[in-house]
């Protein structure tokens, strides 16, 4: 993400340097790199990271996706057009649909011992429901289980499908998360007020035996910790995923900016090693996503 | 543009000091896991979740901050 700003920064610094002598090459050829092919601005990172209508598959062409009219609901005016993220979302959900079937079938032939991808499934579920759910919870945690896989498999696969050329990360979409979190919020207050009752639980939420005079800056703190949670979980998701994505973008992009075939091979070491760490910060976002959202309905199932 | 390269360098500035200040966070509560996993190997896989789960919410302040520049940086 840094690295991004950092050749905005050095384009503009080059471009108003240019009066004093040229004692930098290389600054020289990224300005006039950004006043011929305008690359330095940054709308092209935007245009990377960004959603769009156009499924893009250079040099073989693009695919247009089909467009509705705007549905008004009330006052809302919804726009429920496919676009490249959505699409994206469906290919991650058939790629698990496929991977969990895989397993399943493996389960249905010889019941007791798994096999092949059943092995890989059945580590990765045990992990989910030993470590996350029950570490942060406890026994009761586990009616909760089919939510928190659900989530960790959708995450990490949302995480994974932007590694295959061609596609995009869904999961570097602000409105991805955005939903991913929303619903994280209903389950931390439903847990909560399920196990507390309505008023037990804004209750609980004050930890007692404190002075009277701090009970009312409290309140104001512990009703806006409710909603900065699930906000943290959706710019924590969001920012990681895009973040790499931009920096993967912007050391191929260096190429362009520099001119020059010398900067490639260096570029393409980076963003070869940019590109594995993806493969582990998507499990471990994945992982961070549900872990966090296990520990907060742990912390709303068991006040103090 | 003087407003533009000013917005630039803030951005550029900015991002550098969020990750010096999360960098050195987490760098001290890996210090510090490591320290403790030498102590007591025993309580390793404690130790690793809840410093993975500490240094989630380092780095999502960092990021907070660095979203704030990458806006800054394409307005």
């Amino acid at each position: 993400m840094f690295s991004s700003a950092l050749i905005d920064s050095a384009g503009h610094a080059a471009s108003a340097s240019n009066a004093i002598a040229d004692t930098a090459r290389v600054l020289t050829a990224a300005s006039s790199a950004a006043s011929t092919n305008d690359v330095s601005n940054g709308s092209w990172i935007i245009d990377h990271v960004a959603d769009s209508h156009v499924l893009e598959f250079q040099p073989f062409g693009e695919i247009h996706l089909p467009q509705f009219p705007p549905v008004h609901i009330g006052g809302l005016v919804v726009d429920l057009s496919l676009t490249k993220h959505i699409v994206m979302i469906w290919f991650a959900m058939l790629l698990l649909l496929i991977f969990v079937r895989a397993a399943m079938r493996s389960y249905r032939k010889n019941e007791l011992v798994p096999r092949g991808f059943a092995n890989a499934v059945e580590v990765i579920v045990l992990f989910v429901r030993d470590d996350i759910v029950v570490g942060a919870i406890g026994e009761e945690g586990k009616k909760l289980l089919p939510y928190f896989l659900t989530l960790f498999f959708f995450v990490l696969f949302c995480n994974l499908v932007g590694l295959i050329p061609y596609t995009s990360t869904p999961t570097g979409n602000i409105n991805v998360t955005a939903a991913l979190a929303i619903i994280a919020f209903f389950v931390i207050q439903a847990s909560g007020i399920v196990n507390h009752g309505l008023v037990g639980y804004f209750k609980g939420l004050v930890p007692p035996n404190i002075p009277l005079f701090v009970i009312p800056v409290m309140i104001i703190v512990e009703l806006l910790g409710l909603f900065t949670k699930p906000f943290a979980l959706c710019v924590r998701l969001f920012a990681n995923m895009s973040a790499g994505h931009i920096v993967i973008f912007s050391l191929i992009g260096l190429i362009f900016i520099f001119h020059s075939i010398f900067i490639a091979p260096i570029s393409i070491a980076f963003a070869v090693f940019i590109s594995l760490l993806e493969i582990l910060i998507g499990f471990i976002q994945a992982y961070i996503f549900t872990m966090l959202t296990a520990l907060f309905v742990g912390l709303a199932i068991h006040q103090h | 543009m003087p407003d533009l390269g000013l917005t630039h360098l803030a951005a550029g500035i900015g991002a550098g000091l969020a990750v010096i200040g999360g960098g050195y966070g987490i760098g001290k509560l890996a210090a510090s896991a490591m320290e403790a996993s030498g102590r007591q190997p025993d309580a390793l896989g404690d130790i690793r979740t809840s410093m993975i789960i500490a240094a989630a919410l380092i780095e999502g302040v960092t990021l907070f901050a660095e979203v704030i520049t990458i806006i800054l940086a394409l307005k």
